[in-house]
């Protein structure tokens, strides 16, 4: 695969009203019944993107990433607090917030070019036009060679590619951003990543990313929150001041390592917290004492 | 059958010699086979060849010598009998009006089953209530066998030929329900999210997702369902039928026309085989994504 860059500005490109976009979480909660009684798996997040921001939440598993932008995305609805989408509360899923999941969602029985479609047809776009603006889009992208492909015949990041193209389809004002590249290679997952933010530079929509690769979320964003293990909360807000465009070269420079470290020991906390705390060497010694030979302590 | 299969065996030998006689590894062993045939399915075909070719040696041998080891081939028609009574039935023509007959009923009965239990089965996916009103029921009749509902067939419909085409419809009609309710169940949630997120209505998900996704196993119950309808027409033509190839098979036993069983018995064999054919055809046209697995 070859990094596919999204340079000519002076192609159509789907609407994009620039100022409109902007997120609000307003003290989200997530409750559920369990037989143990209730759990919380979120509690009292807010946050906030503004309107062309690109904006990361990272956090260990479990802690409600996801949970916030399937609420977001109009899949669930908080137990508490409001999620509120250019000042209106979300009431279910719509084509003006365009979400990609980790696993792949294009629909096995439609080809390439038919999928970027599909939020067209949804629109009752007529035939020919809708098949018109998908075209554009693929060739923007790089991918007209594969528009009349199924799916299954794609590699993993080429699918990728095409949903984030089917979602920006339909010229949603947000883009959410469910651990996209996770079931990704490293390789390719770099390259995602360029093509990512090379084609947010252009289009300047509000993007919500979730992830828990620390790289990938400073390579990326404006902003990254990190969440608390659960219940899930907000840790720390921490802006990233990186000049744009980016290119990967940049993870090698100071101000990114700087960001990392950092970030990289907030996360470790949860993380560890998340997993029911830090491991006890002493009694890892005990343990050693059984493994002849083997200090596991040591290498632990 | 020992000295039967030994002769018969020796046409199958020819394909030997292609392994290199100089000794190499299995690897060029296996490219020199492969590349002798290029891909195309040579081997499977000739292989199928041979063997059905030995079941009609084994069947020749078996009524020319009349082997009497507990199992009586005495009164078993020759392959040439079978072959002789096979060209006396095509120029009557009374045969092929049988077949056609068959053919009618399966065609109803499995068509209307089709009509009814897809989109059954789509809605009892979709629908929880539905679903739970329909199953207990289908349920309890799904293990009545077709056979056993000839009696009541013949009582609840005015016509012989009514009653027989019910009796298909009933053979396929579950198969069919259960598989697409099957495939329903099965349906990747996170399609269905990417439809409602591109803005995807209600009615459109269905019609857009759930019912493409479950056409693979809309299929599967329609060749099983297949299957079963031919299994109860067979059983209702033999018991109630006046014309029909299961009819043929059977009064071809009360007038003592033995080849003509085997006759009977190889066309339902060969109609059998062209109906799953043919729908296995119709699934690959509708569903063209699953021919790049």
């Amino acid at each position: 695969m070859t990094v596919v860059s999204l340079k000519r500005a002076d192609e159509p490109r789907p609407a994009v009203q620039n100022r409109l976009g902007k997120i609000e979480i307003e003290d989200f909660g997530l409750r559920y019944e369990t037989a143990n009684g209730p759990v919380d798996a979120v509690s009292g997040v807010s946050l906030t993107v503004e309107p062309g921001e690109f904006v990361s939440i990272i956090g260990p598993s479990g802690c409600g990433k996801s949970t916030m932008l399937n609420a977001l995305a109009g899949f669930l609805k908080p137990t508490s607090g409001a999620v509120l989408v250019d000042g209106r509360p979300v009431e279910g899923p719509g084509a003006d917030r365009g979400m990609i999941f980790q696993q792949y969602s294009l629909f096995p029985w439609m080809t390439v070019v038919q999928n970027v479609e599909f939020g067209l047809k949804m629109k009752g776009l007529h035939r020919s036009e809708r098949r018109r603006q998908a075209r554009t889009l693929l060739g923007l992208a790089g991918l007209s060679q594969f528009e009349n492909h199924y799916p299954d015949g794609l590699s993993g990041g080429m699918k990728q590619r095409v949903g984030i193209v089917r979602a920006l389809a339909t010229g949603p004002r947000i883009l959410l951003l469910d651990e996209p590249f996770g079931a990704l290679d490293a390789q390719t997952r770099l390259i995602m990543q360029q093509i990512l933010t090379n084609m947010w530079q252009r289009l300047k929509i509000s993007v919500l990313f979730v992830t828990h690769d620390i790289d990938e979320a400073v390579f990326l964003s404006d902003r990254v929150y990190v969440m608390t293990a659960r219940p899930g909360a907000i840790k720390a807000e921490v802006a990233v001041p990186l000049p744009r465009p980016r290119e990967h070269a940049l993870i090698m420079s100071s101000e990114f390592l700087a960001l990392r470290r950092g970030l990289m020991s907030l996360i470790r906390e949860e993380s560890l917290k998340a997993m029911g705390g830090e491991i006890n060497a002493d009694a890892l010694k005990g343990l050693a004492a059984n493994f002849d030979g083997h200090d596991i302590a040591k290498a632990l | 059958m020992a000295s039967a299969a030994a002769p018969a065996a020796a046409p199958a030998r020819p394909e030997l010699p292609q392994a290199p006689p100089v000794a190499g590894s299995a690897r060029t062993r296996r490219l020199g086979l492969r590349g002798a045939v290029s891909g195309l399915p040579v081997r499977p075909a000739l292989v199928g060849f041979v063997s059905l070719a030995l079941f009609v040696m084994a069947w020749h041998l078996l009524t020319t010598y009349r082997v009497n080891v507990y199992v009586r081939f005495a009164n078993v028609p020759s392959p040439a009998d079978v072959l002789a009574s096979a060209e006396t039935a095509f120029l009557s023509g009374t045969f092929f009006e049988h077949v056609g007959m068959s053919c009618r009923r399966i065609l109803f009965g499995f068509l209307i089953a089709a009509a009814v239990a897809v989109p059954l089965g789509l809605l009892m996916g979709r629908f929880r209530l539905l679903r739970e009103a329909v199953f207990p029921v289908s349920e309890v009749l799904r293990p009545i066998p077709a056979i056993a509902w000839v009696p009541m067939a013949i009582m609840l419909w005015p016509t012989n030929e009514q009653s027989i085409v019910f009796i298909t419809f009933l053979g396929s009609f579950f198969p069919i329900l259960l598989n697409t309710l099957h495939g329903m169940s099965t349906v990747d949630p996170v399609l269905v999210r990417a439809a409602r997120s591109l803005g995807a209505s209600e009615a459109a998900t269905f019609r857009e997702v759930y019912l493409p996704a479950t056409l693979p196993q809309i299929f599967t119950g329609l060749t099983v369902g297949m299957g079963v309808a031919w299994v109860s027409l067979i059983a209702a033509e033999m018991i109630s039928g006046q014309f029909g190839i299961g009819y043929f098979t059977w009064e071809a036993y009360s007038l003592v026309q033995y080849s003509d069983i085997a006759l009977g018995m190889i066309a339902i064999g060969v109609l059998g085989l062209a109906s799953s054919f043919a729908i296995r055809l119709i699934g690959r046209l509708a569903m063209p994504w699953s021919a790049a697995r």
